[in-house]
């Protein structure tokens, strides 16, 4: 059986300074994230939260940092017991200047558990957030699709798809 | 004589901020495909079972193929043959359908890639290199007015030459009775 992966890239007009504020600081994930506050001191060890409307829902720790290139965190779905049930993911943002104007980020999302709810959810969630990201980067406007607003939503669909998926 | 079975092996998804009708257009459209998608035009026969041409900067036939559903502005879907990279013009054609859904505002485009035959990764590689490019950049066309400036060049990874070579000398997805 192959690994679960989650892999996604896209290209942004932007710089790798703009970029990494937008992966790191909670005030600015809040804005395309489905107003999650993605917060930690970015310290190797150091643990990572994610909250929205002041509450903890998830957690993790960072793994690598190395500022304007390359991120990497744990990850620990708590928001629901199908989810909390399983054991930490691993998501990893690469910053690549091309050259040109533009940066190339790839998301890699792995170390699910076999069978892994959290890989379905996430598969769904990542296109979403990321395009919502590139589009506030690029216009100064995210998507509606992930504003705070629709964060119950979110949240409601990704436990709908965990569960018509349990075996 | 049935119709080949096609199997998806790359699936992009992106949300552009737009409506359903202008993203049909932008992907329908020469003027907007020289944009993003490398420079190539495509020429397009609005309907199923139409021809369907990706034509490369210099003029020459880069993809050719035929319309497979043309639903406009929902689902289109066209089969491609390579024609421009001598090495590939034997390889089985692929389908490509993209699907455009209206989204609380928004557009989802999910671009699904499917081939008939067993298709090695480093083939694979050339389209899930290709692929978030041009879709990065077809969103930044619609939400901007402008693509995502080009550094990165159009071309096959260099193992993905080598395995195109060797499929087309062994020809997996010819049946071993019909090779002889």
């Amino acid at each position: 059986m192959s690994e679960l992966k989650f892999v996604y890239v896209t290209y942004i007009a932007t710089t790798p300074e703009k970029l990494w504020q937008a992966l790191t600081d909670g005030a600015f994930t809040r804005r395309y994230w489905f107003g999650t506050a993605v917060e930690s001191d970015w310290s190797p060890g150091s643990r990572v939260t994610f909250r929205s409307d002041g509450e903890a829902h998830d957690t993790g720790e960072v793994l690598d940092c190395v500022p304007y290139r390359r991120l990497s965190y744990s990850w620990q779905v708590e928001f629901h017991e199908v989810f909390r049930r399983e054991r930490p993911s691993r998501v990893t943002f690469e910053l690549e200047p091309t050259g040109g104007a533009e940066v190339k980020l790839t998301v890699t999302h792995d170390e699910f558990e076999p069978g892994s709810k959290v890989h379905a959810a996430v598969s769904n969630g990542w296109p979403m957030i990321l395009s919502s990201l590139k589009s506030l980067l690029e216009t100064g406007h995210a998507s509606t699709l992930t504003s705070p607003e629709q964060a119950r939503g979110a949240r409601e669909r990704a436990i709908a798809l965990a569960e018509s998926s349990a075996a | 004589m049935s119709a080949p079975k096609f199997v998806p092996n790359t699936v992009y998804v992106t949300y552009i901020a737009s409506t359903p009708e202008k993203v049909w257009e932008a992907l329908t459209r020469a003027e907007f495909t020289r944009q993003y998608f490398f420079g190539h035009s495509i020429e397009l026969e609005p309907k199923t079972g139409g021809s369907f041409i990706l034509r490369a900067p210099d003029g020459s036939v880069h993809m050719r193929g035929r319309v497979i559903e043309y639903d406009p502005p929902r689902r289109l879907a066209t089969t491609w043959s390579v024609e421009g990279m001598e090495a590939f013009r034997e390889l089985p054609e692929s389908l490509v359908t993209y699907d455009i859904e209206p989204m609380g505002g928004s557009v989802k485009l999910t671009m699904t890639e499917a081939h008939q035959w067993e298709v090695p990764d480093a083939i694979l590689a050339g389209g899930r290199q290709g692929w978030p490019f041009i879709l990065s950049s077809l969103k930044s066309v619609l939400e901007t007015g402008k693509p995502i400036v080009v550094s990165v060049k159009m071309g096959p990874p260099p193992e993905m030459l080598e395995a195109v070579k060797e499929a087309v000398a062994k020809k997996p997805w010819v049946k071993s009775a019909e090779k002889r």
